[in-house]
């Protein structure tokens, strides 16, 4: 029986084994034959003109995901510091649910909502004096991606507010601090890298969401700056999901799609490695009890 | 409880009162997005759900989310077959019979981590590339159900570990000690108790695949029918609410869909909550 749950450990595996090796062989001689340069900094993206270049659909997921951060981070760390440490019970009982259902609302669902309330909101403020043709842009993809953030942020920052020992708060409470000051000078500073880690998986979050930024964020493949944010982007994920329903089989322009697939995918292996380091050194301090050495497993391997 | 008001009602300076609105307002400020969220989806859609959505055949006339609701069902029965026994399997593996510390292990929760954060759009690409072209399956319901069971796997996995490494080492202890080997451990005692965890675990797992839509668009077609086979392209309700919504001629129908959507959601969300709850009163 071993044999059966060793078997089946594997699978995971190989799924990651097949995925890398599928993605890279069929992304990469795309890559090698736009070549890398002119396909990773090139600035123009024609497909009919066989010219293959993603830096605006780069820069289009860092200015959408920055401006997710930028909105999403500051209310999710407060809520979380609300959650953990000043929330009444009775509100709580509340709230947490809620949050987790926030996680739980399908992309779609907040895409609809974000077409639906979102883009005539900034329509009806903006349109006019910026002479804008529609409400799609990179302002209602950040502010749908800083709601779609939120829950990851504040329960992972919650999780590891909770885990800074009691010890230091009543510490501080004795020196005369006000529950507030504690809370925002002693507990927020002792959790900084589990917060950061919660800041650096809502960056994985906004950057690989698809649906909900397609349909609110204009999908116009053009170089944009950081200004011009109510103006229509295109990122890496909608590149793909817009384009490779109609592309043919076999083509540049399929592999080009795929090898979109390919920077992503390497842009979340490294914000992966980068929450895995973060998230590490936190656990090893505070859950010591975990790591006691646990007797009935070795006293079986014996 | 005394001590802790007193520390509340201290005097506090102008600073205390900013960050007293901070955590206050934003917090409040959370909970009212998601009811303004589920809020006007519901009051939009509801006078919209009639008896007429949900009749058995879909027309361009009667945009009818049967077909759409019943490949739903469908597809989060066959994902499951094909996740839960992997997940489970491989949790036990981790939690009950790999030797501490080894390097398979950490090979197996490096590649689950990594598959944990991977965009369900690339696994879509993928799903297209492996099952759909290389494997010949075309954008088909064995397809999605293959690419969503991948994307599933390390959530099913995860959860299934935490309930069992929650299971007090007394139960294995007593078990051994009675005589029982390792699989009847596992199989009579370990497993029963961890149920309610992994089944906890699993509800999640199905609305990740309710609610899923970028890891589909490429794997499962968009024909709106009840599925005949395997084969057979389909469309699920999240997906039906996409195609809806980019009509702009269907919005009634769209906000009616995404109602049902989202009660199928909040009803998973909550029996996996409760499920929980009980399962962590009952360890206590």
């Amino acid at each position: 029986m071993r044999g059966v749950f060793l078997v089946a450990a594997l699978a995971s595996v190989l799924a990651v084994a097949l995925i890398c090796l599928f993605l890279f062989a069929q992304g990469f001689p795309a890559i090698m034959e736009i070549g890398p340069l002119k396909f990773l900094f090139g600035t123009e993206w024609k497909p009919k003109q066989d010219i293959f270049g993603i830096l605006p659909m780069i820069l289009g997921s860092v200015y959408v995901t920055g401006g997710a951060i930028l909105l999403g981070v500051p209310i999710g760390l407060f809520t979380a510091l609300f959650m953990a440490k000043s929330c009444p019970k009775p509100l709580y009982r509340f709230l947490k649910p809620a949050i987790n259902l926030m996680a739980g609302v399908p992309s779609v669902i907040y895409g609809f909502f974000g077409m639906m309330v979102l883009v005539p909101a900034i329509f009806e403020l903006f349109g006019k004096r910026f002479d804008m043709m529609s409400g799609d842009s990179m302002l209602a993809a950040s502010i749908l991606l800083a709601m779609m953030i939120l829950p990851t942020v504040i329960n992972i920052a919650e999780t590891n507010l909770r885990s800074v020992p009691q010890e230091l708060y009543e510490g501080a409470v004795a020196l005369g601090a006000s529950h507030e000051r504690a809370v925002f000078k002693v507990i927020l500073p002792a959790a900084r890298s589990g917060v950061m880690a919660a800041v650096v998986l809502g960056v994985g979050r906004a950057i690989g969401e698809t649906m909900a930024v397609k349909m609110v964020a204009g999908n116009q493949a053009v170089l944009r700056l950081p200004h011009e944010f109510l103006k229509g982007v295109r990122t890496l994920t909608t590149n793909i999901v817009t384009e490779m329903g109609y592309v043919e089989h076999g083509s540049l322009h399929n592999g080009a799609l795929i090898a979109t697939g390919v920077v992503l995918f390497v842009f979340i292996l490294i914000i992966n490695m980068l929450f895995s380091v973060l998230n590490r050194d936190l656990p090893r301090r505070r859950r010591g009890k975990e790591n006691a050495p646990n007797l009935s497993k070795e006293g079986a391997a014996l | 409880m005394i001590q802790n008001a007193m520390i509340l009602l201290r005097r506090k300076k102008p600073m205390d009162w900013v960050r007293f609105l901070l955590m206050w307002g934003c917090g409040l400020a959370t909970g009212a997005v998601l009811l303004y969220l589920v809020g006007f989806i519901v009051v939009k859609g509801v006078p919209h759900l009639t008896p007429s959505l949900f009749a058995v055949e879909y027309t361009t006339e009667n945009q009818s989310l049967f077909p759409a609701l019943v490949t739903t069902l469908l597809m989060v029965v066959l994902t499951l077959l094909i996740a839960v026994p992997f997940g489970v399997f491989t949790a036990i593996y981790l939690v009950e019979y790999a030797p501490r510390g080894s390097r398979l292990v950490r090979v197996i929760r490096m590649t689950t981590e990594t598959l944990a954060g991977i965009p369900s759009i690339v696994f879509g690409l993928f799903g297209y590339i492996f099952f759909a072209s290389w494997l010949g399956w075309g954008k088909s319901i064995l397809t999605g159900c293959c690419t969503l069971a991948i994307m599933i796997l390390p959530l099913i996995m995860r959860t299934t570990e935490e309930s069992l490494k929650s299971i007090p080492d007394t139960y294995r202890e007593g078990a051994f000690g009675l005589g029982a080997g390792r699989l009847r451990t596992v199989g009579r005692v370990i497993l029963p108790s961890a149920m309610p965890g992994i089944f906890a675990g699993i509800i999640l797992a199905v609305g990740r695949i309710v609610g899923e839509t970028a890891a589909l668009i490429f794997t499962i077609g968009s024909v709106i029918k009840i599925p005949e086979n395997l084969f057979s392209q389909g469309r699920t309700l999240a997906l039906h609410v996409l195609q809806l919504s980019s009509q702009g001629h269907n919005r009634n129908e769209a906000y009616a869909t995404a109602v049902v959507l989202l009660i199928v959601v909040i009803g998973i969300n909550m029996l996996s909550e409760t499920i929980e709850r009980r399962f962590a009163n009952k360890l206590k």
